[in-house]
């Protein structure tokens, strides 16, 4: 008894050392960031690490959160567009220093734009599809002075496409200074920026610790409305419970990835706020048009009656995700809303005897062993079996469900695709184009994982995406959404909701429809 | 007649260390050459972790050549060993620095959560053991069982939520996941990697009680499990001793009952239970894997899954061989205690 009496006052003697609540100054969020592989702007192409470059470095335009066809200077004060459509002239806003105190000028826009085409990495295509190559910065990406940069793009694609392009993470200006003196054997800065940092935004890197924490300070010398807290710690904390209790205890300010049972465990706590936001990314079945069965339009069709949208939403999903059926995400320019399709045994069965299927068949699904996939693929084998299909789930860890995807060796694959940039050309591009569905093609979007031959479709996403009149483009759009909803091998079932859990002090975080479009700057506490 | 025979104990000797010498190579090349065959057998493509989904072909094959993965597979993995052995264990895909200095990064903190979770193990687990063994059938032999029955059969995940549940959330006692609270995160410069003797080192007392008050429930639970292994292995290497004639002898002798248990019975477990202690050490590092996960507690368990789970092999291979390491460190260094403590083994 004496001894447990000891333990006990040891425990108090120790826990007393732990200060209550964060301190006033400083934003602490409890986040899942292992995904962080980088931090070079030219590199990234991570929800976490598109979040720190968002708040570490400046864009040269941005767009509104709230409505984001709204697009706004950020580096470039105006713009403006020739009128063949394909030269775009940027003035830099003067009097913006880098972190660093070097002056920003239209040689950082110009070396940071060639950086990413130069370099190479998986975000650059965002640049190239606009035909700037290695070969041709020179000519394409140009200082016409300190204060004047011009663009040159290859075909008169819709301005916005190039705009919002240019709102991405790639689009993100360097300083040119601080990346050459650390260039080694002419890597343009890459070993070094990999891991350190070289911006003008509103916050700066302290330290990175992979898969431990993230520091952020507020930079000094930012040219725009100053960071309200002076410091942002960012902890990987994986375990949504941890998170939760962290959040009760205030602990921490926010916390970032909570799951649906802890959101609800927290509905009673008058100290913490839940916050929603749509993100742009839908969840999906692709099923294999080299499939013998699933290459029928009608058991395509069959598909999309036996998915319970409305229990899975309100059971698995709980506020996760909300009922979207077409493959531009809501906020989008001419994203379609209808959702035309529910949980419809009998239509299914219709369509499936059509087929000649009356009597159903086999077929294998693979599915990531994670949450919500796994809840959501039981669900789905769950309504299929009422229509005699019997759907074998292959369980696999993400990675290895996406190689087996990618080699179009799948017959079902459940799955999450994000946009890469505001534009509707981004999902437009994987969904709804397939230039060449051959094994060796160059260019594998999602309709040709799913081995889907749509020369006609695809001639309407390319003529889409040069549509300069934006209610024109819209309603392009439209119609093929519409067309892609019925005919397409892609069962699109839900819109992410990012949802967050804060103390209720915390105010001002900004949560855009992207993850490069969650600010911190405005949090006040 | 003496020089001969120390010159004969010397290549005695001399022949030994180069068996043990052959044997740590050929255990370390069997380890690399699974591993590094199941890091490139399992169907998932290591370059997806560099790129991502999203990258155009040409990015992809760049990446690929860049990995070495279009060579044949031996190549590779000659090219491996040639690496390691010039102390290269390439780069980690995940954090984009040399594997090794990620390992002495996060190394230190799993070993000092290990090295406590020993400790609080040995000086509970023992006594318990000792005690049970001498008070068989008693009340607090059945509750030993029944705590050694629980570390063996409850989920250190769950247990690991259930106290911090109780001793953080509602009790208030302890302070929640992580090495130290927000606060002190990052003022004391990592000179050993240990949490608690850089505080020292530093001075800086305030941040080492927060350390300490951290740490305990995490090595507490790891330590729990050690305890209980350790409590059941001491109890039945007491039943053993305490039949055995000498001890008859010893109390016939007149020796106190606590000098027949805790000298005599108990210096004889000694040697079974350096084993054992060893052992449960190596299990330590293996457990902590997911206590690491539960607590945040950023070490070479959370590195190991986040590298195992993004198919970084690099890091997984990197991992492997100082977990590999520390297991064959570990069980030399117990056989020499052994030899120490035991002349027959000699």
């Amino acid at each position: 008894m004496k001894k447990l009496l000891l333990l006990a006052c040891m425990c108090m003697f120790l826990g007393g050392t732990a200060q209550a609540g964060t301190p006033q100054d400083t934003l602490v969020m409890a986040s899942k960031i292992d995904d962080i592989i980088t931090l070079d702007p030219a590199e990234i192409f991570e929800f976490s690490g598109a979040e720190y470059a968002a708040n570490t470095y400046d864009r040269l335009i941005n767009y509104d959160v709230d409505n984001v066809s709204d697009i706004y200077g950020g580096i470039a004060e105006s713009w403006s567009i020739s009128e063949d459509g394909m030269t775009y002239v940027f003035k830099i806003r003067q009097g913006i220093t880098f972190a660093s105190g070097n002056k920003l000028s239209a040689d950082d826009v110009v070396y940071s734009l060639r950086r990413v085409i130069l370099l190479d990495k998986s975000p650059a295509f965002i640049l190239t599809q606009f035909g700037f190559t290695p070969d041709n910065v020179e000519q394409t990406i140009v200082k016409v002075d300190d204060a004047t940069v011009k663009l040159v793009i290859d075909k008169p694609y819709a301005p916005t496409f190039f705009l919002y392009c240019l709102t991405s993470t790639a689009g993100s200006v360097v300083d040119m200074k601080e990346v050459t003196a650390h260039e080694k054997d002419g890597d343009m800065g890459y070993g070094w920026l990999k891991t350190a940092y070289a911006g003008s935004g509103p916050y700066m890197l302290k330290t990175w610790k992979p898969s431990e924490t993230l520091i952020l300070d507020a930079n000094q010398n930012y040219w725009g409305d100053k960071a309200k807290q002076k410091r942002v710690i960012i902890r990987h904390i994986t375990e949504s419970a941890t998170q939760r209790l962290l959040l009760e205890k205030g602990d921490v300010d926010i916390a970032r990835n909570l799951a649906p049972d802890d959101i609800k465990g927290l509905a009673d706590n008058q100290d913490v706020k839940i916050r929603k936001k749509a993100k742009g990314a839908v969840w999906y079945l692709g099923l294999n048009q080299k499939n013998q069965y699933l290459q029928k339009p009608e058991v395509r069709q069959a598909f999309k009656y036996l998915i319970d949208y409305q229990g899975m939403e309100q059971t698995i999903l709980n506020g996760k995700a909300t009922i979207h059926q077409a493959f531009l995400p809501k906020g989008f320019l001419g994203a379609l809303e209808e959702t035309p399709f529910t949980l419809d045994v009998d239509k299914a069965k219709a369509l499936l005897k059509e087929a000649g299927l009356e009597n159903g068949f086999s077929v294998t699904m693979d599915t990531r062993n994670s949450e919500p996939t796994t809840s959501m693929a039981l669900a789905i084998q769950a309504t299929l079996a009422q229509a005699g299909i019997k759907l074998e789930i292959i369980p696999g860890e993400g990675k290895q469900t996406l190689t087996k995807y990618r080699a179009r060796n799948h017959d079902i694959y459940i799955g999450r695709w994000g946009p890469d940039y505001m534009d509707p050309h981004t999902n437009a591009d994987t969904f709804a184009r397939n230039p060449d569905n051959s094994d060796d093609a160059k260019s594998k979007p999602l309709a040709w994982r799913n081995a889907w031959d749509i020369p006609e479709m695809t001639k309407k996403a390319d003529a889409a995406v040069l549509e300069k009149d934006a209610a024109k483009r819209a309603e392009m759009y439209l119609e093929l959404q519409r067309e892609h909803q019925q005919v397409s091998p892609f069962v699109i079932m839900f819109q992410d909701i990012e949802i967050l859990g804060k103390r209720s002090n915390v105010d001002g975080f900004v949560l855009g429809p992207s993850f490069d479009s969650n600010f911190y700057q405005y949090t006040t506490k | 007649m003496t020089r001969l025979l120390t010159k004969r104990r010397l290549a005695k000797a001399a022949k030994q260390t180069m068996r043990l010498l052959a044997m740590v190579a050929i255990t370390f090349f069997g380890l690399l050459l699974i591993t590094f065959l199941i890091g490139r057998v399992v169907p998932i493509d290591p370059v997806l972790s560099v790129v991502g989904d999203k990258a155009s072909p040409e990015v992809y094959e760049r990446a690929r050549i860049a990995m070495g993965l279009h060579l044949p597979l031996w190549q590779q993995f000659l090219i491996y060993i040639g690496n390691v052995l010039k102390g290269d264990l390439g780069t980690s895909v995940l954090t984009a620095r040399p594997v090794l200095d990620d390992i002495i990064r996060v190394f230190p903190a799993t070993l000092e959560l290990a090295v406590t979770a020993t400790v609080i193990g040995v000086l509970v687990g023992i006594p318990l053991g000792v005690f049970s063994a001498v008070k068989r059938g008693s009340l607090l032999d059945h509750i030993t069982r029944v705590i050694g029955l629980l570390g063996y059969s409850l989920p250190i995940f769950w247990l690991g939520l259930m106290a911090l549940m109780v001793f953080y959330a509602r009790l208030d006692l302890l302070p929640g996941p992580g090495r130290v609270d927000v606060f002190y995160e990052d003022i004391v410069d990592p000179v050993t990697g240990v949490m608690l003797i850089d505080c020292i080192i530093a001075g800086e007392w305030d941040i080492f009680k927060n350390a300490l008050s951290h740490i305990i429930l995490p090595a507490s639970l790891l330590g729990y499990y050690s305890m209980a292994y350790l409590s059941r292995m001491t109890r039945s290497f007491m039943i053993e001793q305490l039949r055995q004639e000498y001890v008859l002898t010893a109390r016939v002798k007149g020796a106190a009952e606590w000098k027949v248990i805790w000298r005599h019975a108990l210096g004889n477990c000694a040697i079974p239970l350096i084993t054992v202690i060893a052992l449960s050490f190596g299990t330590l590092l293996e457990g902590s894997v997911l206590t690491e996960t539960v607590f945040a507690w950023p070490g070479l368990g959370l590195y190991l899954t986040n590298s195992l789970l993004n198919a970084d092999m690099n890091s997984v291979l990197g991992s492997t061989i100082v977990v590999g390491s520390i297991f064959l460190g570990v069980n030399l260094f117990s056989d020499f205690l052994y030899k120490v403590m035991d002349p027959r083994a000699r």
